[in-house]
């Protein structure tokens, strides 16, 4: 009930911004034969709605000829889009991926290689999309939103008394200090870079260490040590769940549904941002559109990829905007009415030590790392 | 009445079998014969056929009438599933993509412990030119990646360097003469004279759409001379390739473009090979002095050592495990997702047992046997004195409970699940009960979910009533005065039920068997929700291999094993049990 009411609130101020921003945009030229339906894929709950209300009403006050479908199938979105390609019929026009599915569908020519400076808007004070966007356009067709991160979250009432709150990564695989149980994601990646970083490798050996059969083990070895005392999950939200109703002391996830948890449901919950792990999430436009609808997929996605329009994505998840030129731009929570930049996993208190995620590495090894982990859950 | 049928049909009265055996044998004894001595009716055709025409008709007009669910189930059903079950032994990308490469690879033998050949290393050059313009070698990479780690990011590294290797002979020969960087001059000098080598047109567009999995056809605007193909055999193939893609890719016309650096290379190669020189000083088509020219300055041109410059890009190339994969993997077919889907692998000289700590198949399997049994079992315990009970009761209290039975079925299986997740979690409504009698202690509460446990109860919840139903509609039928009967005749409550009700009740919990059974070992989102680690079906691992790593021949595989279990049990249920015993209602 409550969130229904919050939701209307959003929408109302929403609709009120989407004005001002009509106004400030008028001079984005209309579209030359453009279909006037689009597809657009994403993940659905918080994240989709931050879209809609940055991205899609805005763009739709322009022009109101427009009607946006959405789909939430951003998770399947790989093997959808490799049927659709398959059955030759593509029925969706900007998918939302995470950089490493950015990677493989381009791999596998799902994806439509873009052009940065040609098909992105530049920022406003004249630095090419390529330079604003810089090392983040991690594969040609990918066109990134975002910065987010995988970090943890603690029950600050479950700290044992007398014990400092955990900041240090390896406070996960320290179960005397801090015991009670942990939840990790049903996946190698990210869990075997935690385990060898708190197993004596150093930050820039790490995938060098990992590429080894040795490597892998003593990575295994050590989740090891807390192999009992962890729940495995699968879906983002499992581990806000686990933290709310206390089932775990600590849990991963990625840091916006942390701060759903923290500041939206005002549970007793903290975040530690050691060791987060930067990740992206973005557009692609599949590949093998009819010309129209790739007319107005561009136009649309230089809209919603330009420097205020991410800036005001922020306004709605605590994720950073993938410009650089957009950082400075970031505000307020639209609902919450707090400060978003020190909720940013890019804000420098938060970032003192990070972790990136090696793409390219992840698309050799996963397979591999991956049948060695699952037999490793399942003994 | 029934009963008295089955004690012998001579002592009826109605019209027997034996009695159809007599009319037959009077019938011979009247003149319905054709010469040969065979029955003919009375248009002078034999019995058999004109019997066996009237049942043909009889057939068709059935099969037309279901034909259209026929037709149906085939294309929506049937086909989709076989098609897809068809990956698993499905292999031809390697082929596709690397056409010359695996021709070559064929005789090559990694147990020499030696690289392949130069020959080797330029076909794959050439081949891997192609694919990358067409964008189809990364396919190729993560294909070959699910058999050895690294290939995906070998592929797409090589792809972006093969320019390279290209231009290293691209450059000089332009330096030599200017009219090499021309598209016009090329057109001219491979169109040659004379009789046009169709057949090599042909092949490349069949190789175009081999590679790009299309189908296009039509005039391309270019075929080389038989001459040209002869004295510049490497060229030909790589230009018409261009050409090729050239006119169907990018719909350029084939005069007015510059050919890739592939095709310089190409020609280099052939520039190079044993008695080209002789061969090309005797050539006298268009644009002949120029080829001279090239042919006379042949130390401009680098040695051809394709295998340094692929070791340059990646040292990976040169090891002998990448191509022992390559060569394993080139048929159009192959066994190795079977093999990996019950943890083996492929070699060279058939093949081995996973390392240990990658097996995992064969224990899914199991485990999803066993589980399966175990929730069945567990089905039949707690849905049989309910479906008892719901059939024993008065009509209108048995339709009320029956709506509690079928609730569950209509509330989303999400909710369902995850409300078992709120029930049986450590700080659960189950536990927290338990605490409070105090029967466990606060520290000590019991671990119910994200195990076996948790998957077992979940799952029984969920497939009850596919138990309940049939076992219901079965025990109504069973009429209540045997049990009384049998009481009257001084047997005890438990004699009576267990000599007389039960097994009647059996083809009811047969029905219900299968059923649950079948439901829950393809089962997948229940036991990722509460399975934790342990109580994970194998139909999670497919599921990841469809929507995650891709790797759908592999899960076709696990899921053709699957659904061959399932047939195996469905038989070994039939001869132990009869299928004849099963009902539905």
């Amino acid at each position: 009930m409550k969130r229904t009411k919050l939701l209307l609130a959003t929408s109302v101020l929403t609709a009120v911004g989407g004005i001002s921003f009509a106004a400030s945009h008028s001079e984005m030229e209309a579209c030359e034969d453009c279909a006037n339906d689009m597809t657009l894929v994403s993940w659905g709950g918080a994240y989709q709605a931050s879209q809609t209300k940055a991205y899609a009403e805005p763009y739709m006050e322009m022009f109101p000829e427009v009607s946006v479908a959405w789909d939430e199938s951003s998770a399947e979105a790989v093997a959808k889009l490799r049927a659709m390609n398959e059955a030759g019929n593509v029925t969706w026009d900007l998918v939302d991926v995470v950089a490493s599915d950015a990677i493989r569908l381009c791999d596998e020519g799902l994806a439509m290689e873009i052009d940065p400076d040609e098909d992105l808007a530049a920022a406003p004070d004249g630095t090419s999309a390529e330079d604003d966007f810089g090392d983040l356009l991690v594969s040609d067709c990918f066109i990134p939103q975002i910065v987010y991160s995988t970090t943890f979250g603690y029950r600050t009432d479950l700290v044992p008394d007398g014990v400092e709150p955990p900041s240090d990564i390896c406070s996960v695989f320290d179960l005397e200090t801090y015991p009670g149980k942990r939840s990790l994601e049903k996946r190698p990646i990210n869990n075997m870079e935690w385990a060898l970083l708190c197993d004596g490798v150093a930050k820039e050996d790490v995938y060098d260490v990992l590429e080894t059969d040795e490597g892998q083990e003593q990575a295994l070895a050590k989740l090891d040590t807390i192999k009992d005392q962890v729940v495995w999950w699968s879906a983002g939200a499992d581990t806000p769940q686990l933290l709310a109703d206390g089932e775990v002391f600590m849990g991963s996830t990625y840091n916006g549904r942390l701060f759903s948890v923290i500041e939206e449901q005002d549970q007793p919950v903290a975040m530690m941002w050691d060791a987060q792990v930067f990740d992206l999430d973005g557009w692609i436009i599949p590949e093998g559109l009819p010309e129209d609808r790739l007319n107005r997929v561009k136009h649309f996605v230089k809209f919603a990829t330009d420097t205020q329009r991410l800036a005001d994505q922020a306004k709605y998840i605590s994720y950073g905007p993938a410009r650089e030129s957009s950082a400075p731009l970031v505000g307020q929570h639209a609902e919450l009415g707090i400060e978003m930049g020190p909720h940013m996993p890019t804000d420098p208190a938060n970032a003192t030590n990070t972790f990136l995620y090696n793409y390219e590495w992840w698309a050799d090894y996963r397979d591999d790392i991956d049948a060695k982990f699952q037999a490793w859950l399942a003994q | 009445m029934s009963d008295l049928k089955s004690t012998g049909p001579q002592t009826m009265d109605a019209p027997t079998p034996e009695d159809a055996l007599h009319e037959a044998k009077a019938l011979n004894a009247e003149d319905h014969r054709d010469a040969s001595g065979r029955l003919v009716t009375a248009d002078g055709r034999s019995l058999k056929s004109s019997l066996n025409r009237a049942l043909r008709l009889q057939k068709a007009r059935a099969m037309m009438l279901i034909a259209p669910l026929l037709i149906f189930v085939l294309v929506t059903f049937i086909a989709p599933i076989a098609s897809m079950l068809f990956r698993s032994v499905e292999n031809e990308i390697v082929a596709n993509t690397l056409p010359l490469t695996t021709d070559r690879l064929e005789s090559w033998d990694a147990t020499q412990g030696e690289l392949p050949p130069e020959a080797v290393f330029q076909d794959l050059f050439f081949d891997l030119f192609l694919a990358a313009e067409a964008k189809e070698h990364t396919k190729l990479g993560t294909r070959l990646n699910y058999e050895s780690t690294g290939v995906s990011s070998l592929f797409r590294q090589s792809g972006r360097r093969l320019d390279d290797i290209g231009e290293a002979y691209q450059d000089p020969l332009e330096d030599l003469n200017e009219a090499w960087k021309e598209g016009a001059v090329w057109f001219e000098l491979m169109s040659g004279q004379g009789q046009t080598s169709d057949g090599v047109v042909t092949n490349q567009i069949d190789r175009f759409n081999k590679l790009t999995s299309s189908n296009l056809r039509g005039d391309i605007g270019f075929a080389p001379s038989e001459e040209i193909a002869a004295l510049l055999p490497k060229t030909t193939r790589a230009y018409t390739a261009w050409a090729v893609f050239t006119v169907f890719e990018d719909e350029d016309v084939v005069a007015a473009e510059d050919p890739w650096e592939a095709v310089y290379a190409a020609l280099a190669l052939d520039l190079q090979s044993p008695g080209a020189a002789d061969r090309i000083a005797a050539y006298d088509g268009p644009q002949a002095e120029l080829l001279q020219e090239a042919a006379a300055n042949l130390e401009i041109l680098p040695e051809a050592d394709f295998t340094a410059a692929f070791l340059d890009i990646d040292e990976d190339w040169g090891d002998i495990n990448r191509w022992e994969t390559f060569q394993v993997y080139s048929p159009k077919y192959t066994d190795g997702y079977f093999l990996n889907s019950v943890d083996l692998q492929k070699t060279p000289d058939g093949f081995e047992a996973r390392p240990e700590n990658e097996r995992i198949y064969i224990t899914l399997f199991q485990r999803t046997i066993f589980m399966s049994l175990v929730i069945t079992g567990s089905c039949i315990l707690l849905g049989y004195p309910v479906a008892w009970i719901l059939a024993n009761l008065p009509t209108r209290t048995a339709n009320l409970l029956m709506i509690l039975v079928l609730l569950p079925f209509w509330t989303s299986l999400l909710v369902r699940t995850s409300a078992w997740k709120v029930m049986l979690q450590q700080q659960g409504v189950i536990n927290d009960v338990l605490v409070w009698l105090g029967l466990v202690g606060d520290g000590s509460r019991l671990v119910m979910i994200n195990n076996q446990f948790g998957t077992i109860v979940a799952m029984t919840h969920i497939l009850l009533p596919f138990m309940i139903l049939p076992m219901y509609s079965v025990m109504q039928t069973i009429q209540p005065s045997y049990l009384r009967a049998a009481k009257s005749l001084g047997a005890t409550n438990w004699t009576a039920f267990w000599r007389v009700y039960f097994p009647q009740s059996v083809p009811g919990i047969g029905a219900g068997s299968i059923l649950v059974f079948i439901l829950s070992i393809g089962y997948y989102i229940t036991p990722e929700i509460v399975g934790g680690t342990k109580g994970v079906f194998i139909s999670n691992r497919i599921a990841y291999h469809i929507s995650s790593s891709l790797n759908w021949g592999l899960a076709a595989a696990l899921g053709t094993i699957l659904f061959v279990v399932v047939l195996v049990l469905y038989w070994a249920y039939d001869k132990i049990v009869g299928i004849d015993n099963v009902k539905l209602g």
